[in-house]
This record gives structure tokens, C-alpha cells and sequence, in this order.
């Protein structure tokens, strides 16, 4: 659909031979979304270089450098038993970037899996599995997952699993929904009609047709996982220590912050960045695939 | 015979009325036989053929009726039976090329699915039969076009691989449900002549749904003319084409424009097709006839010999002798 973006002021950029990528232009032309790319952009190469840009062990306890101040020797000072939190921070990025994007794409697979069965087959099914999704919408989300947590027992696997399971309902929506407009189309039809099998037609027909609403909530979810894997963890639910999470850094570190304030201090706005950054990106998206907000 | 309806009626219920959409129908297909079935919107073209795919709503009813297929009764079977007949034994091309194709997979794929379900072999010689089966619908450089998406092709070639897709098992009989009303004149030509062609050298039938009886002239051997969910009347194209006997086909045929003559005014048949929820008890089409009779308001007329020498023209009509 590059046709429809040709707008009167991009005539000039079209008449020279270098050609403009639509998405790039529409980019570019909202900053708060660069900004955002601009964070993500930060987050990943923190995760993929953190052995690099640190020469610090993140677990390694060193009590003679306990409650350094920031200084050039450790750029956010040290913890209670002298870790850098620097390199802590970048170890968690690693963490965090993993375990958000796990849980969503996790979550996204399963939901739209469930979502597409539920319409395409409708019925009793159906039935049934939209009234689950609904009792576990029913529940404040962040309730949900520490129940789960708890219940489950305190570590990150069982952190992750709980975030799955409160994301699942919303995807198991989107692909309903989007199933049931696909159900009706005149090709799904037909290959009912080429005596193609009930799960080829969802596997192949319908699943692939609706993903893109489901990969806007995606990224949309990613900034909020990374944000409910931290409050587990801040809670005492997620990852343990000495793990190098963020919210259990901040946990652990908030009741230092009057006396050692760079503590809980840095951890949490590496988190703040990283959500915001997320959410920024995610807004940004959306924007950029709705036909109706085409600025 | 291939294929052989009879006496079927449909019926669809909704929260507060039954509506009967077809009545009585009674229609046979020969092998190699193209027939085709005309009538206006909501004849119950379509709902014939769904009905011989096994392909209708959950509100559907059969009360009578059988539909035989190689001598099989097609309402009997089971889920699996059905879709192991769909594809396989009756394919079905539909009126819209441009939304019948799945828009984000690529034609030799589409092709491939359809043959690789249907026959013994891989996916990877599924797919080189794909490529021949695009040849066979005269498809220039197949191997290009089988790597396309549905998007870049036009709205012909798409009805060439909607025609490949459905006659890729190969089935038997081939259900052509208005197969060019979306195209212009000269690719509607080029679609008949290859329909023709493949039928003839692979001895398919084909059920041609239509509207216009151009169509029917051009390529059918024997058409079924339908109004309200009945046949109202059958015979070779010849027959009834040239002597039309039941006056709804006589008004059809009178309605086609004369291109000789453009000042002459379009001419239409007066009134609407009737309300089928509550069925007239005569004729269907008697409320619409010019000449129409007091019997015809009171009895149903039954399909029968049109002409007193043996023929296999038939009517529906109580002034058959007109």
C-alpha cells in the first residue's frame, strides 16, 4: 500500500531517484517513537555487549567495596556486599529484554492459537473457552500473577509462567475476533470447499491472517511484562537473589535509599527507560499500521 | 448418470419463519456433460450446489429428496466422507477470483496444498504439479506466476488458478458458480473456451451456474432454467433456447438486450419473484405470467413432456401446449 502514503509534500522526494520507505518516513516523523527506538536501540546492545562494556562479575561479592558512591571506578556505586551495580544493570537488561519478550511471544502463540480454534470452530468450545478467559480476566491482572506465583513458588520460571497466563485471555480475543471475520471470507470457504482439513484451514488460512492486530499487542505487552516481571521480583516473587534482576535490585535496595541513595536509584530507572521505551515504541506501531490516523 | 438430484427440497429456519429454497428440484449431470442451471438471483442456483458440497448453514433442513453421486447418496455421508468428496471428486469454482485466493500465500502453494491433500505424493511434487496444472489453464510462465502472490496477478489469471485449484485432484465434476460475471467480455470468453477445453479432454462435468444465458448458449449442453426454487424447465440448449415453452424462460430470453437495435427500451419481467416464506399454492411464477390461467393460481403445474414426440424437453407449465 505505498501508493497511499504518497502525500502533495512528498512529490519533491519522490521526483529524485532515492525512494523514501514508508514506514521509515512515518518514523520519522514522530519523535517520540524514535525516542523509544532510540531506548530499545540502548536496552539491546546493553544485553548483547554486557560482558563487554563491564569488567565486573554481576555476582561476584566483594565486601571490602560495600556502599561505594558513584565514581569512575563503579559508575553507579556498589551494593551491600560491594557488586557493581552498573554491571548489574546490564546483566539485568539481558534479563529483563529476555524474560519480557519470552513471556509475550509465549503468551501471543498460545493465545492466538486458542483464539483461532475457539472461533473458527465455534459451538460449545467456544463457549467454554471464552468463559475461562473471561473468569481470568475478572481478576486485577497483577493480583492474578502473584497468586500464581505464589502458589507456584517463588523463581523466575514460575514469575514467567503467571505473566503467560494473565496475558493469554487478550490474544485469545484478538484471534477470536479476527477468526471469526476470516471464517466468513470467500478463500476460507474455499478451501473448505478443496476439502482442506479444519486444522490446515487454522494453521494455514486463518492463523497467518490474523496476526497483525496480535503482533500491535505484542509489542505493546512487551514494555508491561518487563515492568509485572520486576514487581514479582521486587515482591519477593520472581527471580531470587543473587540473580541480577531489576526489581529484586530494587527491592532489596530501597531500604537503603536514604543513606545510599544510587542503590535502588539506578535500577530503577534503568526500568523506567526500558518500559517507557517499550511503551513508546508500541504507541508508535500502532500508529503507523492504523489506516484511519494515516497524518 | 454422474450425478443425479431428486425430488431435493431445502428448507432454512430462522428464529420465526421456515423458508423453503428449493422445492422438488429434480436434475441430472451425465459424465462430460456441461449443464448449465439459469435463473435470477435467489433461484436457489447456489443453494443446489452448496447442497451437493454438503456446504449448508446449521439452519438448513433436507426433507426430501436424494442426491446420488456415482451412486452414492451424498446426504448420507459423514463429515469425513464429505470432506474427502470435496476437492477430490466435485471441485468448485467460485464467482469472486479476486477473494477466493488466500491473500498471503503464493500460488504454487495454494496449488500444492490442494494437490498434496488430495493425492499420494509430497509436497515438493505436489508442487511441481502445481506448476504443470498452471500450464494446463494456460498460464504463461507458470513457474513466474506460481511464485506470485494472489495481489499481482489480474482478475482473469486469478480465475485461471481458481480453475486450476478446483480441477487439481482431478475431480469429476466441476460446480462453476457464475465463473465470469467478475470479468469482462473477452476474458469471460477465454474462460468458457478453457473450461470447455479441460472437460472435454478429461471427461469432467461441469454444473455451470449462471445468469446469463449468453454463457449457457456458448458452452452448455443441456440447461436447467430455475425460478423460485423449482425447475420450471429443462431440455438440450437447442430446445430451449430456440422453442422455449415455460413463459418465464420465453421473458428471460425476450429481456437479453438486441445490440441490432440500441434505441429499443430494455425490457423486464413485471412484478418480483415471490416471498418464500409463504409459498403461492399454484404456480410460482403464475402472480408474474401474462398468461396465466385460474389454474394456475390453484395448482402447481408438474414438470412434463414438453413436446408430444419423445424429447428430453421438459416443463412446468400449465399451457405447455401454447
Amino acid at each position: 500500500m505505498s501508493g497511499m502514503t504518497a502525500k502533495p509534500e512528498s512529490i519533491s522526494t519522490m521526483a529524485t531517484p532515492k525512494t523514501v520507505n514508508p514506514f521509515w518516513y512515518k518514523i520519522r516523523r514522530n519523535p517520540l517513537t524514535l525516542f523509544g527506538l532510540f531506548l530499545l536501540l540502548v536496552i539491546l546492545f546493553a544485553s548483547l555487549f554486557a560482558p563487554l562494556l563491564s569488567s565486573y562479575d554481576p555476582t561476584k561479592i566483594n565486601i571490602t567495596q560495600r556502599f561505594a558512591p558513584p565514581s569512575a571506578e563503579h559508575w553507579f556505586g556498589t551494593d551491600e556486599v560491594g557488586r557493581d551495580i552498573y554491571t548489574r544493570i546490564l546483566y539485568g537488561a539481558r534479563l529483563s529484554l529476555g524474560v519480557g519478550v519470552a513471556v509475550v511471544f509465549g503468551a501471543g502463540l498460545v493465545g492466538t492459537v486458542i483464539g483461532a480454534i475457539s472461533g473458527y470452530f465455534g459451538g460449545k468450545l467456544d463457549q467454554l473457552i471464552m468463559r475461562l478467559m473471561d473468569i481470568v480476566l475478572a481478576f486485577p491482572s497483577l493480583v492474578l500473577a502473584m497468586a500464581v506465583a505464589a502458589t507456584l513458588g517463588p523463581n523466575l520460571q514460575n514469575a514467567m509462567l503467571a505473566i503467560a497466563i494473565i496475558k493469554i485471555p487478550v490474544y485469545v480475543r484478538l484471534a477470536r475476533a479476527e477468526t471469526l471475520a476470516l471464517r466468513e471470507k470467500l478463500f476460507v470457504k474455499a478451501a473448505v470447499t478443496f476439502g482442506i482439513k479444519p486444522w490446515r484451514i487454522i494453521a494455514r488460512h486463518i492463523i497467518p491472517n490474523a496476526l497483525s492486530p496480535v503482533v500491535i499487542q505484542v509489542t505493546l505487552d512487551i514494555g508491561d511484562a518487563i515492568l509485572l516481571v520486576a514487581t514479582l521480583g521486587f515482591l519477593g516473587l520472581g527471580a531470587q537473589p543473587p540473580t541480577p534482576e531489576w526489581g529484586a535490585m530494587i527491592s532489596i535496595g530501597w531500604k537503603y535509599l536514604l543513606d545510599y541513595w544510587w542503590y535502588p536509584t539506578f535500577p530503577g530507572l534503568a526500568l523506567f527507560l526500558a518500559s517507557c521505551g517499550f511503551n513508546l515504541i508500541g504507541d508508535g506501531i500502532r500508529d503507523i499500521l492504523d489506516p484511519k490516523a494515516n497524518r | 448418470m454422474l450425478l443425479e438430484i431428486k425430488e431435493l427440497t431445502v428448507e432454512f429456519s430462522s428464529m420465526h419463519d421456515r423458508i423453503r429454497a428449493l422445492k422438488n428440484v429434480s436434475l441430472s449431470i451425465a459424465k462430460g456433460e456441461i449443464v448449465g442451471v439459469v435463473g435470477e438471483s435467489g433461484s436457489g442456483k447456489s443453494v443446489t450446489a452448496l447442497t451437493i458440497l454438503g456446504l449448508l448453514e446449521k439452519n438448513a433442513t433436507i426433507p426430501a429428496g436424494s442426491i446420488t453421486y456415482k451412486g452414492r447418496n451424498i446426504l448420507a455421508l459423514d463429515k469425513k466422507e464429505l470432506q474427502a468428496l470435496r476437492g477430490k471428486e466435485i471441485g468448485m469454482v467460485f464467482q469472486e477470483p479476486m477473494t477466493a485466493l488466500h491473500p498471503t500465500m503464493r500460488i504454487g502453494d495454494q496449488l500444492a496444498e490442494v494437490i498434496h491433500r488430495h493425492r499420494k505424493i509430497s509436497y515438493r511434487e505436489a508442487y511441481q504439479q502445481a506448476v504443470v496444472s498452471l500450464a494446463e489453464v494456460q498460464i504463461n510462465d507458470p513457474e513466474l506466476v506460481a511464485r506470485k502472490f494472489p495481489f499481482e496477478l489480474s482478475g482473469g489469471m486469478r480465475q485461471r488458478v481458481v480453475i486450476a485449484l478446483a480441477m487439481s485432484a482431478p475431480p469429476d465434476l466441476l460446480i462453476a458458480d457464475e465463473p465470469t460475471t467478475a470479468l469482462d467480455v473477452t476474458i469471460q470468453h477465454e474462460i468458457l473456451k478453457l473450461m470447455q477445453e479441460l472437460s472435454a479432454k478429461r471427461g469432467t462435468s461441469i454444473m455451470l451456474i449462471t445468469h446469463d444465458l449468453g454463457v449457457v448458449a456458448q458452452v452448455c449442453q443441456r440447461v436447467v432454467v430455475m425460478y423460485a426454487g423449482e425447475v420450471v424447465e429443462t431440455g438440450t440448449t437447442e430446445e430451449v433456447l430456440r422453442q422455449p415453452k415455460h413463459p418465464y424462460t420465453q421473458a428471460l430470453i425476450g429481456a437479453l438486450p438486441d445490440l441490432a437495435e440500441p434505441d429499443q427500451p430494455l425490457s423486464a419481467i413485471p412484478g418480483e419473484t415471490p416471498d418464500l416464506r409463504n409459498r403461492p399454492c399454484g404456480c410460482v411464477f403464475a402472480s408474474r405470467c401474462a398468461h396465466s390461467l385460474p389454474v394456475c393460481l390453484e395448482e402447481p403445474p408438474v414438470l412434463e413432456q414438453a413436446l408430444l414426440e419423445a424429447s428430453s424437453h421438459q416443463v412446468a407449465c400449465w399451457r405447455r401446449d401454447m
